[in-house]
């Protein structure tokens, strides 16, 4: 900036070191909080920080006890299908869990396939279908439904499904028997993936389907009015507007239940037969499942056992982890996508 | 004067872009395919959301081939008034009615109405510009066609000549695989008209459709509307009084006043704007409410 | 200025034709439920279960034949509608069994001392007229209580801390929550075994720690959710009277949601109410009525129910759906009362 005055006749010109539109410093806002204050904070901080600690502890636990199983085995422990321990030491044993992880896999793949036709329509119903005034009670009794404890499933899976699922399963070992799949070697339909996995698919369906219902009912009305306006049916609205807006909310949903049907132990447990061998015949009466093989096998085991299945639980962890972490992000990506 | 407005905005209808001259001489092929149209009429409609009695006794007659502007204030039932016509007013919870609405002659209130067939002979434009997002803007403009079904022998003539109809094929006929929501604000209103257009309507209804978008594509949407009135009859709710003077031929002048909408007064616009019959019309035309 | 005074009609809601839509759907039922029939007892399709497939198939085909008679769109429509409502309706049928074969197979062992007895004398397969589950439901009741005194308060801090003090770690506390929501219930009680257990034996107290693993992320999730319900304007208005973050916090905010906060632990405790796997490993099974948490085992509705099953006779399976029928009571009061706090809070 330059400032011209004049000064005894003559005229004077200097310039004016700071400029005059400069904005100027900003205060630094010092928070000083009362003691109190500061020790409520955190407190509150380390009370938050419980999930992540408990989280680590459990990681790093599972790790540091099965340490033995891992360094022994290495690879082989999530690669080979053999478990048992012949004589207490760990040249001679052998601990691999393929067959259960495969067989924790496949039964949770038919839960999510059988359930998915389930989760949609039901989603769809209770949104666009369902007639104003039924639709609170319904979604009373459906979250009723999600809190049915496994034991019960379990047990009315074993003792009222199975009957009936061994019989089905026999009808379509009988016509569909020759894909690979649906073949058995032995004429025992029960307690295999296939009952399990229809057990497991009534467990996940209520969560599945209330994240999915969460979505549909954010699809935009105007876009649905415009189907409408264009002289569409209700099921062409859905099929223009919902269903493509919904998609990424119905990966999240399923993925969240798969990733509990990976960790479901007891009604596995009641409806499975484990086998330590990796099978993909679904309507066999043999399976796995890492939950259960950790629930039936931790009564009897020895030391040595015990480490195998600490091993067994970190991978489970790690597994379902990975899986519900992925579902997280991407119901939270189709919700952000709303806004 | 309100009398040289006038005149001075005929004179600039005259002058259109080669676009639009260009669609109106395409469009003859497409007037001569379509039946004489009879028009849109409305008897003693009243409308209610749940006890609010909200538009009264609304008797009015669309002339087919024109353009009709619904004007009045804010809340007086003109968008509610529109979308009895397409029979969209029944979405609402609570909604009910009386009256009727023909359209050549028949009743779509009547039992047994096939209301998906009503709404493709009534089109609606709405506010907000609302085209698919999980479309191109190809799929977009033929969307019409999938929802109803209908069979058109060739698709690539259909969508060209909506979209020219529209203002918009210049803008977008080397990108028709982008998705429709890649356009701009005015683009998508001109989208979503040649969306309407696709399914041959016979009544196009517009709810304020230029309110949300900058002057440019108001102008090239007014031009449209004009265009489009030699073949099909036009209902336009509009707020811009000085855009019912521009593209309507009749106006409806709503009014509520803490009773429910009723039309106060209706007739040609140049007599709604420069003699008008009632004292409340020549009050909101003049600006001194609403 | 008076208006000619109009005629009001009367409303009318011409869309909702119900004879019509009677009409509707009567029609293709009764069509449907006789082709089933007929389909039931002339292929292999037998038995209740393989009618209502039929009839399923039948509806669907029938409804899309109705519609087709309009037009394509209306058949498609139909069809759409006609398996969207039939495939609700088939979820439910599942768990309206699950609901009958407990109530009808677990009612018999209900009698007047079944819930002051416990199982030190009787045998699982004794008659059902002796022995109860004491034991189990104190047992049940003492570990939830042990867990929520637990879980609740950290939740509520955890839930705090995002919605009160906003720091920086808001995002990562939430991510850790959700994760730790996914942790499945045999690692929960895995953990508890490696660390608690193999020290000390089995007991309520391992039990009620492995139990509020599993609490602690559904209650942190929905306490945060209830807090932020809080008005902002409450929050100003606590602070712009000088009040310190920790009495707003705890004067103002909690009291403010607590009917709120009161529902989320309810929610949290009818989660783990049931939940099996854990127990196997940490509070295990025992037949005594015992009030001790720590040192021995201690029963629990979940074991007594799984060991019944494992017995496997006729009285024991009884027994078994008894401690499932008690169960399930106790989470529909948990649940039901969750849900009826939860409405009145919002009034």
């Amino acid at each position: 900036m330059v400032r011209t005055v004049w000064h005894g006749g003559t005229l004077m010109t200097s310039v004016l070191s700071e400029p005059a539109l400069a904005s100027p410093p900003r205060r630094e806002i010092v928070d000083r909080r009362s003691l109190g204050d500061r020790i409520f904070r955190k407190g509150v901080t380390l009370g938050a920080l419980t999930a992540f600690i408990v989280l680590s502890l459990i990681a790093s636990l599972l790790f540091f006890r099965g340490f033995q199983i891992f360094s022994a085995f290495g690879l082989d422990f999530i690669t080979t299908s053999t478990w048992e321990d012949v004589d207490g030491t760990v040249e001679n044993a052998k601990f691999g869990v393929a067959a259960m992880l495969v067989g924790s896999i496949v039964v949770a793949t038919i839960a999510m396939a059988v359930a998915f036709p389930f989760v949609v329509s039901s989603a769809l119903f209770l949104e666009f279908y369902v007639p104003h005034k039924l639709k609170a009670v319904l979604v009373a009794i459906l979250d009723l439904m999600a809190a049915i404890p496994s034991i019960i499933y379990g047990l009315w899976g074993y003792l009222v499904l199975m009957p009936l699922a061994s019989g089905w399963a026999a009808s379509i070992n009988n016509y569909l028997g020759w894909f690979p799949i649906f073949g058995v070697d032995f004429d025992n339909f029960e307690a295999s993936p296939f009952v399990s996995g229809l057990v497991l698919a009534l467990m996940v369906l209520p969560i599945a389907m209330s994240v999915t219902r969460e979505v549909y009912s954010r699809a935009p009305l105007d876009q649905i009015q415009a189907a409408y306006a264009l002289g569409g049916s209700r099921w062409g609205a859905i099929r223009t507007v919902v269903i493509p807006f919904g998609r990424s909310g119905l990966v999240g949903g399923m993925l969240l239940g798969m990733g509990r049907a990976l960790g479901e132990t007891v009604a596995v447990l009641l409806t499975l037969n484990l086998v330590f061998e990796v099978k993909f015949q679904i309507l066999a009466s043999a399976g796995g499942s890492v939950a259960s093989l950790i629930a039936s096998r931790f009564g009897e085991a020895s030391p040595l056992e015990l480490k195998a299945l600490m091993a067994a639980g970190l991978v489970l962890f790690l597994l379902t982890l990975i899986v519900n972490f992925g579902a997280s992000t991407i119901v939270a990506r189709a919700e952000r996508r709303v806004k | 004067m309100e009398t040289n407005g006038i005149e001075t905005n005929t004179n600039q209808r005259v002058e259109r872009d080669n676009s639009t001259a260009r669609a109106t001489t395409r469009s003859t092929d497409f007037e001569e395919k379509m039946v004489a149209t009879t028009g849109l009429q409305t008897k003693a409609i009243h409308a209610w959301f749940g006890d609010h009695h909200v538009l009264e006794d609304v008797s009015l007659d669309f002339p087919a081939n024109t353009v009709t502007g619904l004007i009045g204030p804010s809340g007086c039932g003109k968008s509610t008034f529109l979308r009895m016509l397409n029979r969209m007013h029944e979405f609402l919870a609570g909604a009910s009615m009386a009256g009727e609405v023909f359209l050549d002659g028949n009743e779509i209130y009547a039992p047994d109405t096939d209301v998906a067939a009503v709404r493709l002979k009534i089109g609606m434009v709405f506010q907000k510009p609302n085209p698919f997002p999980s479309m191109t803007i190809a799929e977009n403009v033929l969307a019409g066609l999938k929802l109803a079904n209908l069979k058109v022998s060739n698709k690539d003539d259909l969508l060209e000549e909506c979209l020219v109809r529209a203002g918009l094929w210049k803008e977008v006929k080397d990108r028709l695989k982008l998705s429709g929501s890649s356009l701009s604000g005015g683009q998508q209103q001109r989208l979503c008209i040649a969306r309407a257009l696709a399914v041959k309507p016979k009544v196009l209804l517009m709810d304020e459709p230029c309110s949300a978008l900058d002057p440019g594509s108001t102008l090239k949407i007014e031009d449209t509307i004009h265009e489009l009135s030699s073949s099909m009859t036009v209902v336009i709710v509009t707020h811009n009084m000085q855009q019912a003077a521009r593209v309507s031929d009749h106006c409806a002048f709503f009014l509520s006043d803490g009773h429910p909408g009723r039309v106060v007064e209706f007739g040609k616009t140049e007599v709604m704007f420069t003699s008008p019959k009632d004292q409340r019309t020549a009050d909101y035309v003049q600006g001194r409410f609403g | 200025m008076t208006n000619i005074e109009v005629k009001i009609p009367e409303r009318q809601r011409p869309w909702i034709n119900r004879g019509a839509s009677v009409r509707e759907l009567v029609v293709p039922v009764a069509i449907a439920a006789v082709v089933a029939a007929a389909i039931n007892l002339l292929t292999g399709l037998a038995g209740a279960l393989g009618f209502y497939f039929a009839f399923v198939l039948s509806y669907a085909v029938v409804a899309w034949f109705t519609g087709r008679r309009h037009d394509k769109v209306k058949g498609i429509d139909k069809l759409a509608t006609a398996f969207i409502t039939l495939g609700f309706a088939t979820a439910f049928i599942p768990w309206a069994s699950i609901l009958f074969t407990v109530v009808r197979r677990g009612w018999p062992t209900i009698y007047g001392g079944y819930f002051t007895t416990d199982m030190r004398v009787t045998a699982a397969d004794d008659d059902l007229a002796m022995g109860g589950l004491s034991h189990a439901l104190v047992g049940t009741v003492l570990m939830l209580l042990v867990a929520s005194v637990i879980s609740i308060p950290l939740g509520i801090l955890t839930a705090a801390y995002i919605t009160e003090i906003r720091g920086k770690l808001s995002g990562f506390v939430r991510i850790m929550v959700q994760s730790m929501s996914g942790v499945p219930s045999i690692v929960a009680g895995l953990f508890i075994y490696a660390t608690v257990v193999s020290r000390f034996k089995f007991s309520g107290l391992a039990g009620a720690l492995a139990l509020s693993i599993l609490m602690l992320p559904t209650i942190a999730r929905t306490a945060e959710e209830v807090l932020k319900l809080v008005p902002e304007e409450i929050r100003s208005a606590s602070y712009a009277l000088g009040a310190s973050q920790m009495a707003t916090t705890f004067r103002i905010i909690l009291p403010a949601a607590r009917s709120g906060l009161v529902t989320a632990s309810m929610l949290g405790v009818a989660r783990v109410a049931g939940e099996t796997a854990p127990l196997i490993l940490t509070s295990f099974y025992s037949a005594v009525f015992s009030l001790k948490m720590i040192g021995e085992p201690i029963g629990s509705l979940p074991m007594y129910t799984y060991q019944n099953f494992g017995v496997g006779t006729e009285t024991a399976l009884t027994r078994a759906w008894g401690g499932a029928l008690v169960l399930m009571v106790l989470i529909l009061i948990l649940f039901s009362t969750a849900r009826l706090l939860s409405g009145r809070g919002q009034k």
